[in-house]
């Protein structure tokens, strides 16, 4: 999809949140000198094309007490890949799931998810069960626990 | 008798901080509810409330508030990040009393947007973008000279997860 001039000021002023208003589709309309509608009619198209992937609250897990972050990598056999892949993609816990590239003899794994909570304990429990209800206790596995982040920039679109 | 001043402090500072974390039940359905999506009309506010059973001036205030707390960031879109050209993670084993100086080299990388420790053999792990291929390939074959250790190329090879937020309940 092709972005207009219009659709890069919608993004530019709703990246940062929505005003916190009865009307916030007003309000960013008027920002932009378009009306309630076309600013709702927008949002959706975007959506629709996958530029927006969500329109939510977007809650930041560390200022809720969620401090372990654990990735999770697993050596699945290439013919069960897919299957072990979508199932643990498709999991609360997970969030995010992803096939990379094996670098043998040093990196075996070739599965990758992402699990978060409010300590180690709570992380590996959830790893636990996991390995039990999805039957994986004959895929090996490691667990990186993340530790000092030394640099982050976070993505913006415009 | 009195209580020391010092101590009272202390302990209101960590009730404080407690608190902060404390989320009662409508506010937990409410993080939980509308991680996931906002109705798209005019009014989202209002029709989060009426789904909660409660008013659209209390769900403000409790956004205004977990927002004010850093809890939420905001009520908003989560947008593709633009990929003009291609990404990769990568990651290097470095001894434990070198590692905050390479680290600091890889991040002075403008190319290098996330740069991480974690608890492991490898233990240095970072997001690399480049406008394609081969200046991708070029800056982790230069971070392999100038460090001089060796770079574990990951790229992404297939998503399997759908962004629904945050799970809050794992």
């Amino acid at each position: 999809m092709v972005l207009s001039e219009q659709d890069r000021r919608l993004i530019a002023e709703i990246q940062e949140g929505l005003p916190l208003t009865s009307h916030p589709y007003l309000e960013i309309g008027s920002r932009i000198g378009a009306s309630e509608e076309d600013v709702i009619e927008r949002i959706g198209r975007l959506q629709a094309s996958g530029i927006i992937k969500r329109m939510g609250i977007v809650v930041r897990h560390h200022e809720l007490g969620y401090t372990a972050n654990a990735m999770v990598v697993w050596d699945v056999p290439d013919e069960r890949l897919d299957d072990i892949g979508m199932r643990l993609g498709n999991q609360d816990c997970v969030t995010l799931c992803y096939q990379r590239p094996r670098r043998l003899p040093d990196w075996p794994y070739n599965l990758f998810c992402m699990i978060h909570g409010q300590n180690k304990e709570r992380v590996l429990h959830t790893i636990d069960a996991l390995v039990d209800s999805q039957k994986l206790g004959d895929i090996p596995h490691k667990v990186l626990f993340s530790g000092r982040r030394f640099k982050q920039r976070g993505a913006r679109y415009v | 008798m009195s209580t020391p001043a010092h101590i009272i402090d202390q302990n209101l500072g960590h009730r404080e901080e407690k608190l902060e974390l404390q989320l009662n039940d409508l506010e937990k359905k409410l993080l939980n509810e509308f991680q996931k999506g906002l109705p798209l009309s005019p009014t989202p506010f209002a029709d989060m409330a009426r789904s909660l059973g409660t008013s659209e001036a209390l769900v403000l205030k409790i956004v205004k508030r977990l927002q004010k707390s850093g809890v939420i960031s905001r009520v908003g879109p989560v947008i593709k990040p633009k990929r003009i050209g291609t990404s990769t993670l990568a990651a290097m084993a470095i001894p434990e009393d070198q590692l905050e100086a390479v680290a600091d080299a890889i991040s002075a990388y403008p190319e290098v947007n996330h740069n991480y420790e974690r608890e492991d053999q490898f233990n240095l792990w970072f997001v690399v973008t480049a406008p394609d291929q081969s200046h991708l390939d070029k800056i982790l074959k230069d971070m392999e000279l100038r460090t001089g250790y060796q770079v574990l190329n990951l790229p992404l090879v297939k998503p399997y997860h759908i962004d629904l937020g945050f799970p809050l309940w794992c």
